[in-house]
């Protein structure tokens, strides 16, 4: 039968894409509307996307039911969502459906919405490297490597056609040595590009919850972005105040200290990292550093001098994010122009004042595509 | 235009069992279009079932995100169509690839009795039973559109009708709501309109008593009134309230062509579709009658019987948040043919208040078969809940109401009153459990405003909803559009003007946050 729903089907995955691209600054700004599922999905709340009816809200609703219970004992739950007019002025569109997408399919719209160039993996990692795939078939071959079914038709093709084939005894097909078929490989440059991102953030007490919450927003879509870009993305979290040290991932976003700021211990951290375990020819390095400006003055010096000595030769972006705090000077933004200027074309800042500054951020680090 | 269809016929172990179905349903006396059964793929179910039955439906991206849904229930495990069968002639209906032969017998039986239900219920009576080659046709003409005017374009109006295809009059099927549109409007020769031939009432008097009989004054006021009538009923527009906005539509907005024939066939679909709805509970109820009893009675062989007694134990469950249609539906008709064969039904038996007497109660009247045949051919849900939903049924499948808390947020069984339970369920079959809507005025304050009204029975519309629903009407009306409702006990009405939708009580005007307005939780 010819399946006219592929069209349907299209066409809706495709309303879909339109609606997240549209909506897409408002799921930038608010990163926590957006589901995990799994490794590879992602779900979406998609406003609007069924057909409104006149319908008949909560306030008075009610069934029947059938089975044992007192009176006043709860049955099923109600949607979380306050209805009626109290809530009326806050919260237009609530009928929500989620939407599945893959974050391939995520990162594509991010990039088309965006206008983000591909990156274009550096050094050797444009060497490609050679993959088998067994994706044919060959007359000869090793018997741990046969193909049943193919042999099976083969030998049914035969029988057939010889006539040798007996209905009354469905199923016995004898294959013979010619109608064996093996699968066979065949080689695929596979671009062996890995890419490594290095956060860094300043979780010194003038960083608060709500800059985390910027950071972790900002990270997630550049991994998405990064991951679609790369085959293998590795990632380190390095926090620090006075002192810094790699952590996993959710203590990077949970840990708040309260000591002082310097920036060059994390950038120690970052270029013994490099050093040790990300050699430069072979991976493509992303360093995204988060802060609020503030560092110790006199450690100014020593941080500029690692980024330019080690960080910046091995890196393909250095990205510095500034962002916004009540307590924060931005003093340490000033310094990294003043000691670059324009002329580090791999370094690249931005100033994140508040949420929706976020996609513009992305859009200046990931805009460079490198 | 002819659907081009090709089924394929059955594998001969299924079509002897069709046979022997078909056999035993005529022998019983079911009365069925020619069934035409085809076995299909879960992927091609779901899709057939995405399109409402119509393989040869236009093309829409919900069918799609239907379709996406099935599919994914189907292969996470956690649904599966075992029946499709479709309202037409012949009827066709649909076989799962992947059940077992016990599953097709049963689904072959269960449909036989769906396709008796479809040909002589009256409520399915006007329906189109060519409706494969109609939905074929309107498939045509959508694509046509669509190639002309661009799928955009076309599904966005769509989109704007769809809001609204639930707006229609069921019952004008069977009730003449106006007359014809006649071609002239003629006047009479004199020049005399219709408020000149008002009269006031006059009574019979004698002379001398008619001043007091028929005093002048109240002669003058009277007609003075029907003037008025008179004059108000021609200004109204329409002049009485009508449930179906599609046709209003389709007479007053301002339509391209394609426009008018595209709500044209969203209407008649809607129509087409409207007693599937109104006799859910019904139709599958008289269905699960009919494989049960030619299963357990006839068709049914030892190795069936394990897998019939599960597949059947899982479309008869009940559940307490969803009124089961199969399990409802089958045991009403039980019961109504358990109470004809004994006679117990009538004046005598109505007011016998002795339990054991009426427990067993019997006159051997014997009139089960024919009564429930009888009640498939009249009834709807709503009536055939309203007239033999009993205190004595409603007690044995302790049925409960239950309501939403707004406190708790939980819904909580309310009661167990039969009177309670009756009314609630009476409810939620009315109009299909939807709001009832009219449109009372097309050119509200004198603007080409449309004003609908809600007819307000206690629950109160979802105002989100609502919002967003007008917004598409307005995208056909284009002029602004108002309902008006009843919200927190007050008369309210919400109004969209295209840019801004507002909230309008006697007291006071609220702007409603629309679906532009970027959604802000925290």
């Amino acid at each position: 039968m010819f399946m006219k729903i592929d069209r349907d089907q299209h066409r809706f995955r495709e309303i879909v894409r339109g609606k997240v691209r549209e909506n897409l600054r408002k799921y930038i700004t608010h990163g926590e509307m957006i589901g995990r599922k799994g490794k590879e999905l992602v779900s979406i709340p998609l406003p609007q996307l069924d057909v409104p009816h006149f319908r008949y809200g909560q306030n008075g609703r009610g069934g029947v039911g059938q089975g044992e219970g007192e009176i006043g004992q709860p049955v099923g739950k109600g949607d979380q969502e306050g209805e009626g007019l109290g809530s009326a002025g806050g919260e237009p569109g609530e009928h929500v459906r989620e939407v599945e997408l893959t974050l391939a399919e995520l990162a594509q719209i991010l990039g088309d919405e965006l206008e983000l160039p591909r990156i274009q993996p550096r050094g050797k990692a444009n060497i490609a490297q050679e993959k088998a795939r067994y994706n044919s078939i060959r007359r000869v071959g090793p018997e741990t490597l046969r193909h049943f079914k193919r042999t099976y038709i083969e030998a049914l093709r035969r029988q057939v056609s010889e006539g040798s084939y007996d209905p009354a005894h469905r199923g016995r097909v004898i294959p013979i040595k010619e109608d064996r078929r093996y699968r066979s490989w065949q080689n695929i440059p596979v671009p062996d590009a890995n890419a490594v991102i290095i956060y860094m953030m300043d979780v010194s007490g003038s960083m608060t919850d709500e800059q985390k919450q910027i950071v972790r927003t900002e990270a997630f879509w550049i991994d998405t972005w990064l991951k679609s870009q790369y085959k293998g993305l590795e990632r380190r979290y390095i926090i620090h105040d006075a002192v810094a040290k790699e952590v996993d991932e959710s203590t990077f976003y949970t840990t708040r200290e309260s000591g002082g700021t310097r920036i060059s211990s994390a950038y120690k951290v970052c270029a013994d990292q490099i050093a040790a375990s990300f050699n430069p020819s072979d991976w493509n390095i992303y360093c995204f550093q988060f802060s609020d400006g503030d560092n110790w003055g006199e450690d100014n010096k020593s941080a500029l001098q690692i980024l330019r000595e080690s960080i910046l030769p091995a890196c393909n972006l250095f990205c510095y994010g500034q962002v916004e705090s009540p307590y924060g000077s931005g003093e340490y933004l000033r310094a990294l122009i003043a000691a670059f200027g324009d002329r580090e074309e791999k370094l690249v800042t931005s100033e994140i004042a508040d949420k929706s500054a976020i996609i513009d951020s992305i859009k200046k680090f990931l805009g460079k595509g490198k | 235009m002819k659907a081009a269809r090709h089924f394929r016929p059955l594998p001969p172990e299924l079509a002897a069992i069709q046979a022997d179905m078909e056999k035993w349903a005529l022998q019983y006396g079911l009365d069925f279009f020619t069934t035409i059964f085809e076995v299909v793929d879960a992927d091609q179910l779901s899709a057939i079932a995405a399109y409402g039955g119509f393989p040869t439906r236009y093309p829409h991206w919900r069918f799609g995100m239907e379709y996406e849904q099935l599919s994914k229930g189907y292969h996470y495990g956690l649904q599966k169509i075992y029946e499709l069968v479709i309202n037409n002639d012949p009827c066709y209906a649909y076989l799962l690839a992947s059940n077992s032969v016990t599953d097709h017998k049963l689904v072959m039986a269960h449909v036989y009795g769906h396709c008796d239900f479809f040909k002589n219920n009256a409520w399915f009576a006007h329906t189109n039973r060519k409706m494969i080659d109609g939905m074929a046709n309107h498939g045509n003409r959508i694509r046509r559109y669509m190639d002309r005017f661009g799928v955009e374009e076309v599904e966005a109006f769509i989109d704007a009708c769809l809001s609204i295809e639930d707006l229609i009059d069921i019952n004008s099927t069977f009730i003449k709501r106006s007359n014809d549109d006649s071609r002239f409007e003629f006047q009479s020769a004199t020049g005399e309109s219709e408020q000149d031939r008002v009269q006031a009432t006059r009574f019979q008097s004698k002379s001398y008593m008619d001043r007091f009989i028929n005093p002048p004054q109240a002669l003058a006021d009277e007609l003075a009134d029907q003037r008025r009538i008179v004059e108000s009923r021609q200004q109204q527009f329409p002049s009485e309230p009508t449930r179906d906005l599609m046709l209003f539509l389709m007479h007053h907005a301002p339509l391209k062509p394609w426009q008018l024939d595209v709500l044209s066939i969203l209407r008649d679909e809607a129509y087409y579709f409207a007693p599937q709805g109104q006799t859910k509970i019904m139709n599958e109820g008289w269905a699960t009658y009919w494989h049960s009893t030619i299963m357990t009675r006839h068709a049914i062989e030892p190795r069936d019987l394990i897998c019939y007694a599960d597949h059947c134990a899982g479309t008869l469950a009940g559940s307490a948040t969803r009124l089961n249609p199969y399990k409802l539906g089958v045991e009403l008709f039980r019961d109504i043919e358990d109470r004809w064969n004994r006679g117990a039904f009538g004046e005598e038996y109505e007011q016998c208040d002795d339990r054991v007497a009426r427990e067993n109660w019997n006159r051997d009247t014997g009139l089960g078969r024919k009564k429930i045949f009888e009640v498939r051919r009249i009834h709807n849900d709503l009536t055939f809940i309203d007239e033999f939903l009993t205190l004595d049924f409603c007690r044995r499948h302790r049925l409960f109401k239950f309501g939403y808390n707004n406190n708790s947020g939980y819904y909580e069984i309310e009661s167990k009153q039969f009177e309670e339970v009756k009314k609630q369920l009476l409810f939620n079959l009315t109009n299909l459990g939807r709001p009832i809507i009219y449109v009372r005025d097309g050119n509200y304050r004198n603007r080409g405003e449309l004003f609908l009204e809600h007819r307000f029975a206690g629950v109160e519309l979802k105002l989100t909803y609502a919002q967003d629903t007008l917004a598409n009407l307005f995208r056909i009306w284009k002029r602004p559009v108002h309902i008006e409702t009843t919200l927190e006990g007050k008369v309210a009405t919400v109004s969209f003007d295209g840019k801004e939708h507002q909230l309008t009580r006697p007291e006071e005007t609220i702007r409603l946050p629309g679906p532009g307005d970027v959604l802000v939780t925290n």
